[in-house]
């Protein structure tokens, strides 16, 4: 579990986070979504270490990683896997050598016992036959399999994505939300996504945070957001007509739902 | 940057394999061009020196002398180094730029590693390794080349230029060329680093980024010729 605890962070004078309190749980999709300059990057980049905070506090399983010792914080960084938008994959190495890089740089295995867990990673994201491919040579969806397979090789507590549907179609999008989405509950890990894709948010968003030019506007989950009466919220999640027509639509299917449980428990 | 370079490595199988990685990239990728320029310096030196070698009274073995001195003291040191921050020091900015830009670096932090232990400092022990193994065979070619360009010239013979080769030799200008050399490898290999390493932006600025290195490297190359010729030799 991660716990933020009044973060603020501002950049040459600019305050971009402010006063940002939540709970990350584990074994969930804890979303933060919000237009872009909202602060979204700003604040996974703060969660882990890449950014120093102004105030508040971190804290990782009670432990404070923004006031902890280089060497201690080093510790908690090897418990995190992170999927970056641009995938940040190693260009100079293949697809194997890509995530075997964890295992060799903290793992005491033999060679074949990385090579096995290689290969499990790589199987589990569904990338069979692309081992020795480069990034250059591989899909933007097979990139971000190939990151996600990295980001979880050494069986992370923590796993952060930036933005992990940008740039891929539809479909393959929802792949990679239900992808993390499996492997979240499997492992019962803490995973961190940011996003301004509805569709993630509709389908895996177990916790979301929505931020407003850099303050925490609401939270709840997927089934509470259709009933905010937030409108900022709502102007963000519902920009198109379309998106509108179909939060009504949802809306009269699930009162529906309810009737008809109702009247089926009254008999 | 300097300074937090210097911590244990997280694997030092791992940091062995960037160091020699960098060995041969800079070494073997670097040996090319030095040995075109080792050659023709050496044989331009021989032929030029012999052009203004104008009066009967001083022997011709005397051109040898010149060619290796000059060599040894000057062209191989400063002028290969100042063609190895072009090639050297662009190809470590350029390299580590695109890696901070692509965010291959922070996604290095995140799994914990030290990034300037494990990207630089290899950079800059396999540059002081191997710069100065570069200058000396710099000099060796070049003054084997002024002895080829002497005999194919005419200018004087091949006993000419060893008898010269041997007179009045200092065994102080290896040690100030070996000097020269560690210095130099040094600023190239730091200098280009931080330039790569601090980038900010995208392929513009990665561009910038390694011209910045270049120029900056060569400008304190000289300063620091001079420094040390100052120091050393005055």
């Amino acid at each position: 579990m991660i716990e933020l605890i009044g973060i603020k962070k501002g950049f040459e004078g600019k305050v971009v986070l402010d006063d940002i309190s939540a709970v990350m749980e584990s074994g969930k999709t804890n979303l933060i979504i919000g237009t872009s300059g909202s602060g979204k990057t700003v604040l996974m980049k703060c969660m882990v270490g890449l950014f120093d905070i102004d105030e508040g506090e971190i804290l990782y399983n009670k432990a404070n990683f923004s006031q902890l010792p280089d060497r201690e914080r080093k510790d908690i960084r090897k418990e995190i896997g992170m999927l970056f938008q641009g995938t940040a994959l190693f260009d100079s190495m293949t697809v194997e050598q890509n995530v075997m890089f964890p295992l060799e740089m903290f793992s005491d295995l033999s060679y074949h016992e990385k090579k096995a867990r290689v290969n499990f990673c790589l199987d589990r994201v569904n990338l069979k036959d692309a081992h020795k491919k480069f990034p250059a040579e591989i899909s933007g969806g097979m990139k971000k399999r190939v990151g996600i397979a990295r980001a979880i090789v050494l069986n992370p507590k923590y796993l952060f994505c930036d933005e992990p549907n940008s740039g891929l179609d539809p479909q393959t999008s929802m792949v990679i939300d239900r992808l993390i989405h499996e492997l979240t509950v499997e492992y019962n890990i803490t995973t961190v996504i940011n996003t301004h894709d509805m569709n993630s948010v509709m389908e895996i968003g177990d916790n979301i945070l929505y931020l407003y030019q850099g303050h925490k506007q609401w939270e709840g989950n997927r089934k509470e957001i259709i009933y905010s009466k937030d409108e900022k919220l709502n102007a963000f999640i519902f920009a198109s007509e379309f998106l509108q027509d179909a939060k009504q639509m949802r809306q009269i299917e699930m009162q529906k739902d309810r009737a008809d449980n109702a009247d089926a428990q009254t008999r | 940057m300097l300074k937090s370079m210097f911590s244990r490595p997280e694997n030092w199988r791992m940091f062995w394999k960037q160091f020699m990685r960098q060995c041969v990239d800079i070494g073997i990728g670097s040996l090319g061009i030095v040995l075109i320029i080792s050659v023709f310096i050496g044989g331009v030196s021989t032929i030029q020196t012999a052009y203004q070698l104008v009066s009967p009274l001083i022997p011709r073995s005397t051109i040898a002398q010149v060619v290796r001195d000059s060599m040894i003291l000057e062209f191989s040191p400063t002028i290969t180094c100042i063609v190895l921050a072009g090639v050297v020091g662009s190809k470590i900015a350029s390299e580590l730029g695109n890696m901070r830009v692509s965010e291959q670096i922070d996604a290095l932090e995140i799994m914990g590693i030290n990034t300037k232990g494990y990207l630089i400092l290899p950079k800059i022990m396999a540059a002081l390794l191997v710069i100065p193994m570069l200058v000396a065979i710099s000099g060796f070619v070049g003054i084997w080349a002024g002895k080829v360009a002497g005999e194919f010239s005419g200018i004087l013979s091949s006993r000419d230029y060893m008898q010269g080769l041997v007179m009045e030799f200092k065994g102080y200008n290896i040690f100030f060329a070996l000097t020269k050399a560690y210095t130099f490898a040094f600023i190239i290999a730091s200098i280009s680093s931080y330039f790569g390493y601090y980038v900010k932006g995208g392929a513009l600025e990665i561009g910038q980024a390694s011209t910045k290195a270049v120029v900056t490297s060569c400008v304190f190359i000289l300063l620091a010729d001079y420094g040390l010729a100052a120091l050393l030799l005055a």
